[in-house]
């Protein structure tokens, strides 16, 4: 005779999932919108999405209020977790999604955005995103993961040409390997702990002194290597290149951020504890991990003749770079994760969009991809002001003072210098002279080279429209006056960082 | 707005360069010369105003920037930084002035107002991430003037500069936030402010990787010896404006930073360097001068003994007393002067004749007779010849070092003798003799608008030649008290020895000023 469980309301704290439930809702109502009414056009949808991701926000800054007043809460069973990593990773994440969805408006027309189904799918990621973040229960975050993994996989599949079903299924395949890596990984730790949750596995392995430390390490690759395919550590990375050229670039932009956020902050959930347990090999293997991202990516991107593909790797390296914080595992590493995080946010996503407006429907003759090196020669002279702005963004991104993440790097490679990494912090530095490269490269094109004949400049704006172009100074600003922001963002990701105990 | 006049001076270009996209393609240039010249009456304005009797900062600024982390916006000047900021502001006017036809030269203008910002900014930081801001940032608008107004080989002269540069200064950045670190252990707070540094002693291990580290970033921007390689593609590449900018002004960025960086703050391992270095300087006066001497360009000539120049600026720093820092940087002011210069007469011959080859020249002088004797004039001053700015420079730098070292500075000074040969040459086969080239018979001489330029520098060659007080006077005292910090700072017996102590001869005299009421 089962007894009947007594839960109060008030206890299961419903208002931990607010922030989740909205886009939720917003999905729904979109698809009830179709259902009843169909061929709307997309600014309708375009629309919704950013009202309900505006509510989202908006939950999330009264989350954060209350995480401020009274610290972590947790809800529904204790299976929510909204702590500060939780709060401050979701602002990032539906603050990159409100840039993104705008960019939806574009001057030509793409197959993707005339279905609804688009923004639905969008929405339901970005929620599944965000309970990958709020929660140290790993049966949730694999609910969140697949969601919106699975979410992303169609969306890629959605831009309609043959590379993208190519990268849809790569990534799919990749991402399903990854999922497995992860149930395999989770499995290992919950026979040995007896629990499903971070936290708790922390406490039954510390209390037992890591005995069973063998098979720690197995669960620890598991979960490295799943981590590894969804943050594209080198040699996980192997698909990202190709799913950034298959997708849309505003969807490629949107790809390098997002969900690298949400993994990075299970990463430092699991990996926090295991760091800081003293056992050696474990901080090798992440050494090992971030130095090699960090430099095999940069060195692939000096040799790319696409720009695009340039910017994947590049992302990868990025990826590599901030995966430092995780090994080095202190507050202020930790801090440093959000805080160039946020800034790369702006930089990425302007980089991005600036190859999204110049997106041609045919290909001309003299091009061998979409955004190859060639198509930006000699833009000073045609299109003098989208060539400065994009400029801006390359030096930004390879890390020329003052502009945006500059302060990231900078306070990135700080926190190795106080965490006593003096090589890492060297690497780090050296990697970004490396990184110049690369960047400086589209710069000479667009700088120092004579335009193809028959280039009036027009190539440069075709796709674009009001929306794209105040995305893009959007971006530019933030780029440019970011030395402005890093002060308060800077004590806010702080004060929260620490306050959650990371 | 005396209070400000930093913020101003650093600022005014850029702003000005932003008005600057939106004036009429034929007036640009009369625009860039107006705002050139403010800013240099600006920068006269701020050597009125300044009170050389003082040795610390002053018209200090700050401004909480990321206080979180100890960045604030902190200017101010001294003696040391003084002159170098208006002889940029001067640089960049009669740079501006004499500019040539250039296609695109608007665009040209309003990056060299950029660049402005970018090299008073440096001048004038006192935090250390300012002044990296300043620093890093100085690179984009010359590499690209090298890269789009250079000759044929301008993006890979562009793209080794900046590389170069940039990844030295990365293994600066590291250093810096290193020091930052210490300077939080100590205190408890985080400042990147180069005044709290100056009051930190670091232990020597400390202090020699700190060194290391700020050398690589100085060193590659010097450039000292075997870290020069990028210069004489940046020289050979870029057009007149670039090489007169690149040599007046931002080499000076790496010298200058020794002194206001590597010696107060690492006074030990300075010491511990010294004689290191001055090896490399002296390797790098010699090794140049003979790389010269086998060019055929005149311009690597210039180029090549403006390296060896800097050479003897290095060994006046590294003499660690009040002469040979004094000399080291009115040397600064003088090589910034006396290279500009020659890199400007190179342009005038080049816009003549497009070559820089010197087996084309011959007996120019008889065709060019003003040009000649102001060319003969700024190579006299080159080598060093009494009576002209350099001299004083090189004189003050090699009697610093002598109290360090006899036997190296008899090296360094034959060196400077040898350094005379090959400029000499190039004198030789360029203007004496017949005229043996058909092409050269007919060249017009240097006219006005190139004089508007050269004759200003030939007076400061000749006039701080015969009289340098009026420079020397706020550099000294200025020196003197890095210098009393340095000997005060340092921990070992043999720094203690060798960086003299200036306070025992300010107290006799106090006294004796005493005993006198």
């Amino acid at each position: 005779m089962l007894e009947p469980v007594n839960v109060s309301m008030e206890s299961l704290n419903l208002m931990t999932l607010a922030p989740m439930l909205i886009p939720i809702i917003g999905a729904l109502l979109i698809i009830v919108i179709d259902i009843i009414k169909g061929g709307l056009d997309k600014t309708l949808y375009v629309g919704l999405s950013l009202l309900f991701l505006l509510m989202d926000f908006g939950s999330l800054l009264e989350a954060s209020g209350v995480f401020a007043q009274s610290g972590t809460v947790m809800g529904v069973f204790d299976v929510m977790l909204i702590d500060g990593l939780a709060i401050l990773s979701q602002f990032i994440i539906v603050g990159a999604s409100m840039l993104f969805i705008p960019l939806a408006l574009t001057h030509n027309r793409f197959h993707e955005f005339s279905y609804p189904e688009f923004f639905a799918l969008f929405l339901f990621m970005i929620s599944g995103f965000q309970f990958m973040v709020a929660t140290d229960n790993l049966i949730l975050i694999f609910v969140g993961l697949e969601t919106a993994s699975l979410a992303l996989y169609t969306l890629i599949a959605m831009h309609n040409r043959d590379k993208s079903f190519e990268a849809a299924v790569k990534y799919f395949t990749m991402g399903a390997l990854a999922a497995g890596f992860y149930s395999f990984g989770s499995m290992v730790f919950y026979a040995l702990t007896g629990s499903v949750e971070i936290n708790q596995m922390a406490t039954v392995l510390a209390a037992n002194n890591y005995a069973d430390i063998g098979y720690v390490l197995v669960g620890v690759v598991f979960m490295l290597a799943s981590f590894g395919f969804k943050l594209s550590l080198v040699p996980f990375h192997t698909w990202a290149p190709d799913v950034y050229e298959g997708a849309s670039a505003a969807m490629a932009g949107f790809m390098s951020i997002v969900p690298k956020i949400a993994a990075f902050i299970v990463v430092m959930r699991l990996f926090e504890f295991l760091i800081h347990s003293g056992v050696v090999w474990l901080e090798i293997i992440l050494y090992i991990f971030v130095i090699v991202t960090m430099t095999a990516a940069n060195i692939w991107a000096l040799v790319q003749t696409d720009v695009k593909r340039m910017l994947a790797y590049s992302s990868v390296s990025h990826a590599g770079f901030v995966m430092a914080a995780i090994l080095i595992g202190t507050t202020q590493a930790n801090s440093a994760l959000f805080l160039y995080w946020a800034l790369f946010t702006f930089t990425n996503l302007g980089s991005f969009s600036m190859l999204w407006i110049s997106r041609q429907k045919h290909l001309p003759a003299h091009q061998a991809s979409d955004h190859s090196y060639d198509k930006f020669a000699g833009m000073i002279q045609t299109a003098p002001i989208a060539a400065v702005i994009m400029a801006l963004f390359m030096l930004s991104l390879a890390g020329i003072p003052p502009f945006a993440l500059f302060w990231g790097k900078l306070y990135m490679i700080s926190s190795a210098v106080t965490g006593g990494y003096t090589v890492l912090a060297l690497i780090m530095a050296l990697n970004s002279a490396i990184a110049g490269y690369y960047y400086l490269k589209l710069i000479i094109y667009m700088f120092m080279k004579e335009p193809v004949v028959g280039n009036d400049g027009h190539v440069y704006v075709a796709n674009s429209t009001l929306a794209l172009k105040s995305i893009i100074g959007f971006a530019a600003v933030g780029t440019i006056f970011a030395l402005v922001a890093v002060n308060p963002l800077l004590e806010f990701i702080t004060s929260f960082v620490y306050n959650s105990g990371y | 707005m005396l209070d400000h006049i930093l913020s101003i001076l650093i600022f005014f270009p850029a702003l000005a360069a932003m008005f600057g996209f939106m004036i009429q393609k034929d007036s640009i240039r009369a625009y860039g010369v107006a705002v050139a010249t403010i800013e240099f009456v600006l920068s006269l304005w701020l050597w009125f105003a300044f009170d050389s009797n003082v040795s610390g900062m002053q018209f200090m600024e700050q401004l909480p920037l990321i206080p979180a982390f100890g960045i604030n916006y902190i200017l101010g000047v001294d003696g040391i930084s003084l002159f170098i900021i208006i002889l940029s502001a001067f640089f960049t006017m009669i740079g501006i002035a004499s500019l040539t036809d250039t296609k695109n030269v608007k665009n040209m203008i309003v990056t060299l107002l950029f660049l402005q910002m970018t090299m008073v900014g440096v001048f004038a930081a006192l935090d250390a991430i300012v002044f990296y801001i300043f620093w890093e940032l100085s690179l984009v608008p010359m590499l690209y003037i090298i890269g789009a107004w250079g000759g044929p080989l301008r993006v890979y002269a562009s793209v080794k500069f900046f590389l170069y540069t940039f990844a030295g200064s990365l293994v600066m950045l590291v250093g810096m936030l290193f020091m930052a670190y210490f300077y939080y252990q100590a205190t408890g707070m985080w400042s990147f402010a180069i005044l709290d540094w100056y009051r930190l002693i670091l232990p020597e291990t400390f202090q020699l990787w700190l060194f290391a580290a700020f050398f690589i970033g100085f060193a590659i921007k010097v450039p000292m010896f075997p870290f020069h390689t990028w210069l004489p593609y940046a020289h050979g590449q870029a057009p007149t404006i670039g090489s007169v900018i690149l040599a007046a002004i931002l080499l000076k960025m790496g010298t200058y930073a020794f002194i206001r960086f590597s010696l107060p703050m690492f006074p030990d391992a300075s010491v511990f360097f010294m004689f290191p270095i001055a090896i490399i300087a002296i390797i790098m006066i010699i090794y140049t001068a003979m790389v010269a001497y086998a060019q055929e360009d005149v311009k690597q000539v210039v180029a090549y003994s403006s390296v060896s120049h800097m050479g003897v600026i290095i060994i006046g720093t590294f003499a660690l007393n009040v002469e040979g820092i004094s000399g080291s940087i009115f040397l600064m002011i003088a090589h910034g002067v006396v290279s500009g210069a020659l890199f400007l007469l190179v342009g005038v011959i080049y816009d003549r004749r497009h070559t820089k080859m010197m087996s084309e020249f011959g007996g120019l002088a008889h065709v060019m007779p003003r040009y000649a004797t102001i060319f003969g004039l700024m190579l006299m001053a080159s080598v060093g010849m009494p009576l002209t700015i350099n001299f004083v420079g090189e004189f003050l730098s090699l009697l610093g070092f002598y109290q360090q070292s006899h036997i190296l500075t008899l090296l360094a000074g034959i060196a400077i003798v040898v350094g005379a040969i090959y400029m000499l040459a190039a004198y030789k086969k360029m203007f004496f003799g017949e005229v043996t080239n058909e092409k050269n018979s007919n060249l017009p001489d240097v006219n006005k608008r190139e004089l508007l330029a050269l004759i200003p520098l030939s007076i400061i060659t000749i006039w701080l030649g015969v009289y340098p007080k009026p420079v020397l006077e706020p550099i000294n005292n200025s020196v003197e008290s890095i210098v009393q910090l340095m000997h005060d700072k340092s921990i070992t017996q043999e720094a203690k020895s060798r960086i003299p102590n200036l306070v025992k001869g300010v107290e006799i005299s106090r006294t004796t000023a005493g005993e006198a009421h």
